[in-house]
């Protein structure tokens, strides 16, 4: 086996998916046989990150049609992981969304901080077709 | 959403009976706490024992049940939490905001005092 993981999986845009991709995400923490972090908070991490960010995929896919599916791509190649995730929805400015105030106690708000704060880099890219959430990290 | 309650002292302590609480399963648990208070119920201690891991819907969930709390003149508390769990609490800040206790008889002491 080479240096390199891809796991290209999609599944119905329903929250009852969450637990099934988020297991996928700690699994391939377990497996990382060179990682020297705590590979448990790692796979709490993969899982949270998986989790928030296919939420975000089924609020902004298309309603017209409920049956869509949620495509997600995770990517390692030596320490650099990348989740890729695609929704074909409006689509948003992940730059235009503040970090919450954590004075102000607000029930939500709070997904896209947490990618954020576990991830290195995240981006949203759009086109015609579909959006994509793209979010890397090196695992050193 | 497998939930258990019981009344002990005044508290209703409800039990998530649930490894996952997150954007599939949290709004059954923000209902069940706003009907609580809205029956009249002043003390509720949420046990997160059995969860192993949350998202940032279920922290929502509990901010809403926080909330309701105070605009009813009530107290919601948390106990158990798992040591990941907790950190996302912390990781939110909103360790700040609630009460954890590390058992349900020292959550349910703290009500009484």
């Amino acid at each position: 086996m080479g240096n390199t993981i891809e796991v290209d999986i999609k599944v119905p845009n329903k929250t009852r998916y969450l637990s099934l991709i988020g297991k996928i995400g700690e699994d391939i923490a377990r497996e990382l046989e060179r990682y020297s972090g705590d590979k448990e908070v790692l796979a709490y991490h993969l899982n949270l990150v998986l989790t928030e960010a296919m939420v975000n995929a089924i609020k902004h896919a298309g309603p017209k049609e409920p049956e869509k599916l949620v495509r997600i791509v995770i990517t390692l190649h030596r320490d650099d992981l990348t989740i890729r995730v695609y929704d074909d929805g409006q689509g948003f400015d992940i730059n235009a969304i503040p970090a919450p105030n954590f004075e102000e106690l607000e029930d939500r708000g709070r997904g896209i901080f947490l990618i954020r704060t576990l991830m290195d880099s995240v981006a949203y890219r759009k086109n015609c077709k579909e959006n994509m959430l793209e979010m890397k990290k090196k695992l050193g | 959403m497998n939930l258990a309650t019981e009344t002990r002292n005044d508290v209703v302590i409800i039990y998530v009976k649930e490894e996952r609480l997150d954007a599939h399963n949290s709004t059954e648990l923000k209902s069940a706490v706003q009907k609580l208070f809205e029956d009249g119920k002043k003390n509720v201690l949420v046990d997160l024992k059995d969860v192993r891991f949350i998202d940032s819907s279920g922290l929502g969930a509990l901010v809403s049940g926080f909330k309701n709390a105070i605009s009813h003149q009530g107290n919601l508390k948390l106990s158990s939490l798992q040591s990941q769990v907790k950190s996302m609490f912390e990781l939110t800040r909103l360790h700040r905001v609630f009460e954890i206790f590390p058992s349900t008889v020292e959550a349910v002491e703290n009500f009484q005092s």
